[in-house]
């Protein structure tokens, strides 16, 4: 019995308080740091959309001046992708990853520990930059110049925080990319991993590939500001089109980060609660394989206004436009993933079916921008607010709630108040729509984004946007609320809470224990 | 029934009601009031046909499915999970339906970007905050103004009351005559602004250092109204373009004028010298 003690005492060693978190290399705790802090600066970000909300309740300016504004939507952008949306996905990559390949860790521990502790230093920087002087960085969150060749101080710490940012997206992707090549349990071929280990593991080569791209890009943005060069300024030979074929160079795939492993988590749940396996497997691999290529052929979709010539938008359009179609035979795969199985609707389906009712309605609006001459008309303004926020809210948001919600009773051990959380999914599906889909029409009537003010024929809209977007907010209050319950406390979570779940970390007990799969299980 | 299915009914209410009311009201692109922004406007229409009837068929699949398909209703799980024939119609059909709206669109890009042989050609220049307008070539060469913002300060502070064109009014109105294939060369002073009228269908962005263009002939005459649509600082939400198209005499009327007050203003600075 002492030996039993000892051997289990040994596994669970590790130091209390707050030195386990500083110190800690374990997937799981460091997976959960992820989490929190993505939790802290959706917080963070949802604080300056209320601010931005606020502002647009009425015509007139009340609450914020312009360029404080600026600040808000801009750093609202740069904290909801870099701190609130990726974080997430890195996080449920951490704990899910090797549980459900089989893995005791992931394969670089000590590293992972540091690209998480890198998160809340270049948080700090973006939140602090507020409150130097000249304020936060003004220049919308894509900082074009020759605009943010202007700002103060709080530019140079946003460039700074990107910096940091990238390196520890980069060594993240690293960890996973080794972590599912190398540690996969035996039997476990490539084409039989879970769907969201593929998706993450496309996600991870993406990240690879284009997180030094944008270090370049604010690093040539830098030395615009303060070395003399002049990359972007006409003045010196350079030209401000550049940075916007290089900032976007990363940034579309950018938008693929944030989507596939959301793609991943909905090919988990549907399945588990339709009780029937995932329609089309390999067809979904190879959407997300083409989906991962196209999007690094599309970027100057985002610039049709900038005066390419015709065979440069055309080749943009047919480009883009393609992405439709591996992201259509997702869809249907999902529909029929759900056809004739024998669905029961908890938390996690709910958000995911609400991901993918939302999700192609932004997906709609997506083909719908990639037509360039309709595009040059809704380009700027909130119509295509509108349409990012239905796949980064309803769409990548959406699936992270559902994960969180999947995964809970796995990680903490207990069921969550079901109640509660369906209330949660109710409510946020039916604010985001209040608040995001007049936008739609805002938009087409000809209303720019990034404005502090406007006319009054929009105000009708505004107000009612407004509205949804202060209930989404406080809904998120909730969010938090059933989390912490199911945290402390609740009814026992079976190893298996899920009748239809299928993966390897459900033959795990719950709470999983703090080391998982010290001996490799047999995949038949 | 259920709480569930209310809210679910309530919300598909909540949508059903915005899209119609903003349909029919001035929710939606502004009268189309040249070629390019008519075309641009049929093609709109026709994407958000394909769409509903796409949203019609696999929504109608997927909430069919939800309803009968449900545990709780007793359905047994079949296990059937994939289907090579199903796939590839799936794949192909929505292709072809992509090459469909690209045609007419690629008709169009084509012809938005042919800016040869204008009757007028004006240079509009991006300041922080104001445009500039050089008209460069044609009926009134040689008119050069800035047009700035002209609602007062006082509407914005909430002590006025907002007038009908709030922030969409300025001093000098950009005027051009009605039939006209009129060029607008975009360029900045500063930083990067973008040239927008909706009525027309023309955007185009205003980056410092380098000549930019589109065209546009305007149907008929009136007054209309766009905004810069490129973050340039802090005033980005006031520098509001004003286009008012006119009969032809009407324009020559107002070249005249225009080139009485600078030969005017050239006299005095003659006198004074």
């Amino acid at each position: 019995m002492a030996v039993v003690q000892d051997v289990h005492g040994h596994h669970d060693h590790h130091p209390s308080g707050i030195m386990r978190w500083v110190m800690t290399t374990n997937h799981k705790d460091i997976g959960t740091m992820y989490l929190w802090f993505s939790f802290a600066m959706f917080m963070v970000g949802g604080f300056l959309a209320m601010g931005i909300r606020a502002e647009l309740f009425m015509p007139g300016i009340q609450i914020l001046e312009p360029q404080l504004f600026n600040s808000f939507t801009t750093l609202h952008g740069l904290i909801m992708v870099f701190g609130a949306i990726m974080p997430a996905f890195v996080g449920l990559a951490n704990w899910q990853v090797p549980l459900m390949v089989g893995a005791p860790d992931m394969a670089f521990a000590r590293m992972n520990n540091w690209s998480f502790w890198l998160l809340p230093v270049a948080g700090l920087l973006l939140i602090s930059s507020f409150f130097v002087p000249g304020g936060a960085a003004a220049g919308g969150w894509t900082f074009y110049p020759p605009l943010s060749a202007q700002g103060g101080l709080g530019v140079d710490m946003m460039i700074f925080a990107i910096h940091i940012l990238g390196a520890s997206s980069i060594m993240g992707s690293i960890n996973i990319i080794t972590t599912i090549l190398n540690m996969r349990a035996p039997g476990m071929t490539l084409m039989k991993m879970p769907l969201f280990v593929w998706t993450w593991l496309i996600t991870a080569y993406l990240l690879v590939l284009v997180m030094p791209v944008l270090a370049g890009c604010v690093t040539m943005l830098l030395t615009d500001r303060h070395f003399g060069t002049t990359f972007f300024n006409a003045a010196g030979g350079g030209d401000p089109v550049l940075f916007q074929h290089i900032f976007w160079f990363f940034g579309h795939p950018e938008v693929y980060i944030m989507i596939l492993p959301a793609f991943g988590i909905v090919s988990e749940i549907i399945p588990t609660f339709s009780r029937k396996p995932l329609f089309g497997y390999s067809s979904m691999v190879y959407a997300t394989a083409s989906i991962a290529i196209l999007s690094c052929v599309v970027w100057a979709h985002h610039m049709f206004t900038v005066g390419m010539p015709a065979v440069g938008q055309l080749f943009f359009m047919y480009a883009t436009m393609l992405i439709a179609v591996p992201t259509g035979v997702k869809v249907f795969n999902w529909t029929a993933t759900m056809w004739r199985g024998s669905m029961t609707f908890e938390t996690p389906m709910l958000f995911s079916i609400g991901f993918v009712f939302l999700f192609v309605i932004g997906g709609f609006s997506g083909v719908v921008c990639a037509i360039v001459p309709i595009d040059i008309q809704v380009q700027d303004t909130y119509y295509v607010i509108a349409h990012f926020h239905y796949v980064l809210v309803s769409g990548a948001l959406f699936s992270i709630f559902g994960a969180v919600y999947y995964w809970l009773p796995k990680w903490t051990g207990h069921m969550y108040d079901t109640k509660l959380a369906n209330l949660h999914f109710w409510l946020s599906m039916i604010f985001f729509n209040v608040a995001f889909f007049v936008q739609h029409f805002l938009g087409l009537a000809g209303m720019p984004r990034r404005i502090p003010d406007y006319s009054l024929q929009f105000a009708d809209f505004n107000m009612i946007s407004s509205i949804g977007a202060f209930g989404f907010g406080l809904t998120q209050l909730l969010f938090l609320y059933v989390v912490i319950k199911c945290i402390r406390g609740g009814e026992k979570a079976a190893d298996k809470p899920w009748e239809g779940a299928t993966t390897l970390e459900w033959t795990l007990p719950s709470p999983a224990p703090y080391h998982s799969f010290e001996t490799p299980p047999v995949i038949k | 029934m259920s709480s569930k299915s209310v809210m679910a009914l309530l919300g598909s209410a909540i949508l059903a009601f915005y899209s119609s009311m903003a349909f029919s009201s001035k929710y939606f692109h502004p009268e189309p009031q040249s070629v390019i922004a008519q075309e641009t406007y049929d093609q709109h229409i026709t994407a958000l046909w394909i769409c509903l009837a796409i949203f019609i068929v696999v929504f109608g699949a997927m909430f069919y499915s939800i309803l009968k398909h449900r545990k709780s209703v007793g359905h047994k799980a079949a296990n059937f999970h994939h289907s090579t024939v199903v796939e590839i119609i799936w794949t192909a059909i929505p292709l072809l339906i992509l090459i469909a709206m690209a045609f007419p669109a690629t008709r169009t890009v084509v012809a938005m970007k042919d800016t040869s042989q204008p009757d007028i050609t004006i240079k509009a220049t991006g300041y922080q905050w104001m445009w500039g307008y050089d008209y460069l070539q044609g009926e009134g060469e040689g008119i050069s103004f800035f047009s700035k913002l002209s609602t007062p300060v006082a509407q914005l502070e909430g002590k006025e009351t907002k007038g009908e064109n709030y922030l969409l009014e300025v001093d000098n109105n950009v005027v051009v005559p009605v039939g006209k294939k009129i060029r607008v060369i975009t360029t900045a002073n500063d930083v990067l602004h973008a040239w927008w009228v909706p009525a027309f269908g023309v955007k185009q962005d205003a980056i410092p250092g380098f000549i930019r263009d589109l065209w546009f002939t305007a149907n008929k005459p009136g007054i209309f109204r766009g905004q810069c649509v490129e973050l340039c600082g802090k005033d980005h939400g006031y520098m509001p373009i004003v286009v008012e198209v006119m009969e032809a005499d009407k324009y020559a009327q107002w070249v005249a004028e225009k080139k009485k007050a600078s030969a005017a203003v050239m006299n005095t600075a003659a006198v004074g010298n």
